[in-house]
């Protein structure tokens, strides 16, 4: 493109470039400072990343005097007083709620999604935009403080004395209805992560070309058998990324869980039973840690954390670009 | 597998899609009406004027803690801003070599990381070398929040704008960063205030990242180095308290945020709104 070489002769060789061609002299005064700050603003990118990496191992690092780091992830002892910080309740806490949350938002968002691009008349498509927009607008200190009046009672009083009736010979639904939990924090956290699993999906399958849904529905297939043969199996890596981008986002949810999981460092199998999350006791700890061994501690936790939402956030990115870059490939 | 049964299963998969929907509304439903509810009533003008006071004390509100929040969001504007915009014009300008996409990749990686996990980094970054949690941590922690979604939204903004016209501006012989500057960014520069705004909006109902960097402070604070109070961390006190006339005033500001934050995104829409229709 002519743009990218006019770009390389302002940046570097310019002047030897372009002085026995043209008359004109080489990068202006003012081409070299926006270059360079071009260059330091997108670096600063970098920097922050890296600052974030840093800061978190230079507070971790006392930790180490304690405990081995393995020691530490697989412990399932949490006594700050007593020096004893095993992260085992917190990972385990955090597996929980976020697969519960997992497994009722993932079929909520790509349910709504298909519905809103596939099934809906066309008044109704603003309508759900819009809800799925404020959903995602709403701040987290408010899910939980209508988890924690509303959510949480109406557990206590019909959900958990139901499903303890129904399905108490589980191990899941046994003990006595508190309220406080991981299925509490679970459904928070499944409304919390509906919008972002619900647009990405709804992004994808509007990618999905005409001419396979005309196809399918040319060949006599009813619309939800088009839609399952063609548009979701063409959706799927896509809607694989949108469903770990909202588990990334599960795993790291702070307010909202530390206000309905009744914050008990304990492994419980029962989901009507307190525990805590990694946010949740960094929470609630941090702002009163004694010492820096402590302060180690959480910071291990957000280690963890970090590394986790890392990793998932890498790898749904790339699902969701590899969908999204699929079909322009194929053209060209 | 009649004909009849297909139809049936087509029925059902449009009933049980049209379902999830519910899913969405009946939460969103149910929270908005109980803020309403439960909020107006502590809503008055003391509510919006005077600082926290100690339980059994009639009175008091989240004055200090709304300008405690602006003025957080504030001081994370004043470093988000412009590093956040700026990134997103490298993304856009140099976005296509080796360094542009590791650069994409970061930003995009960061703005996946819990905002619990920026707290604890400002706490290391500020906190520790100052010794005091303070409202510049707290802005701090907000505008490394800001920077990565700004810096990719940006970059989008400015893909948009179409080639021809840096073409045009370049065989004029305009210089490229008054190019840049003069006919790109200008041409972006409505959409790019529509996403700040989404980002402050965004900032503004952010706890996590304040616990233990701006910490928390029941008088009025308008020094950057002191603890300040925010309304998002006085909702979370106000709720987890055992006083009933606390979780009272929990629905109120929670009341009072959710019209914050709404104002600030109805705003941006419109904006977007407005320069679409224009445009056509």
């Amino acid at each position: 493109m002519l743009d990218s070489t006019e770009k390389s002769v302002g940046v570097g060789s310019g002047a030897l470039l372009a002085g026995p061609t043209e008359e004109r002299r080489g990068p202006s005064y003012g081409d070299r400072v926006w270059a360079g700050l071009m260059v330091a603003l997108g670096g600063s990118i970098l920097v922050a990343a890296g600052l974030v990496l840093l800061m978190l191992y230079r507070l971790a690092r006392p930790l180490g005097a304690v405990v081995s780091p393995l020691a530490f992830l697989s412990g399932s002892d949490w006594d700050p007083m007593s020096n004893a910080f095993g992260a085992l309740p917190f990972i385990y806490g955090t597996v929980v709620t976020s697969v519960l949350a997992m497994l009722v938002a993932v079929p909520a968002s790509v349910g709504m999604a298909v519905f809103l691009v596939e099934m809906a008349p066309a008044w109704v498509r603003p309508v759900v935009s819009f809800l799925i927009e404020t959903l995602a607008a709403i701040p987290s200190v408010v899910y939980g403080l209508w988890g924690l009046f509303v959510l949480v009672p109406w557990l206590r009083g019909s959900v958990e004395p139901f499903l303890g009736k129904a399905f108490g010979f589980l191990p899941l639904f046994q003990g006595p209805p508190i309220g406080l939990g991981y299925l509490a924090a679970g459904l928070v956290l499944a409304v919390m992560i509906l919008p972002t699993i619900a647009s990405v999906s709804i992004e994808v399958l509007k990618t999905v070309p005409v001419p396979l849904r005309e196809g399918a529905l040319g060949l006599g297939a009813t619309r939800w058998e088009a839609i399952r043969m063609t548009v979701l199996p063409y959706a799927r890596n896509g809607i694989l990324g949108g469903s770990l981008l909202g588990l990334g986002r599960a795993l790291g949810e702070t307010m909202a869980v530390t206000m309905v999981i009744g914050n008990s460092p304990s492994i419980r199998a029962s989901l009507f039973a307190p525990g805590y999350t990694l946010p949740a006791v960094i929470a609630n700890e941090f702002a009163e840690a004694t010492g820096a061994v402590q302060i180690g501690a959480l910071a291990g936790l957000g280690l963890v954390l970090f590394g986790l939402s890392v990793v998932l956030n890498a790898v749904a990115r790339l699902l969701v670009q590899g969908v999204a870059r699929g079909p322009k490939r194929r053209r060209a | 597998m009649t004909l009849l049964w297909r139809r049936l299963a087509n029925h059902l998969a449009t009933a049980l899609a049209a379902a999830a929907v519910l899913v969405a509304v009946i939460p969103l439903a149910s929270l908005f009406w109980l803020v309403l509810s439960n909020g107006v009533a502590g809503l008055s003008l003391q509510f919006f004027t005077s600082r926290p006071l100690p339980v059994g004390e009639q009175g008091g509100g989240v004055g200090n803690a709304i300008v405690g929040t602006l003025y957080m969001v504030g001081i994370a504007c004043v470093f988000g801003l412009p590093i956040g915009v700026g990134a997103g014009v490298y993304l856009a300008e140099r976005g296509d070599t080796r360094v542009g996409r590791v650069v994409r990749f970061t930003s995009e990686v960061m703005s996946g990381i819990p905002s619990i996990v920026v707290g604890i980094v400002a706490y290391g970054l500020i906190v520790v070398p100052m010794r005091r949690f303070s409202a510049l941590a707290g802005g701090v922690a907000l505008a490394l929040l800001m920077v990565p979604t700004l810096a990719r939204t940006t970059e989008e903004l400015v893909r948009l704008v179409p080639h021809a016209l840096r073409e045009a501006s370049l065989a004029l012989g305009v210089a490229q960063w008054k190019t840049s500057l003069r006919i790109i960014l200008r041409t972006a520069l409505g959409g790019i205030v529509t996403a700040i705004l989404l980002s402050v909006a965004r900032a503004a109902g952010e706890t996590a990242p304040l616990l233990f960097t701006a910490l928390n402070n029941q008088y009025w604070n308008f020094r950057p180095d002191q603890p300040t109070a925010s309304l998002t961390v006085q909702i979370f006190n106000y709720a987890i308290s055992p006083y009933e006339d606390w979780h009272r005033k929990a629905w109120s500001a929670a009341l009072v945020l959710l019209i914050l934050v709404g104002l600030l995104d109805l705003l941006a829409r419109f904006l977007a709104r407005s320069r679409l229709s224009r445009k056509r």
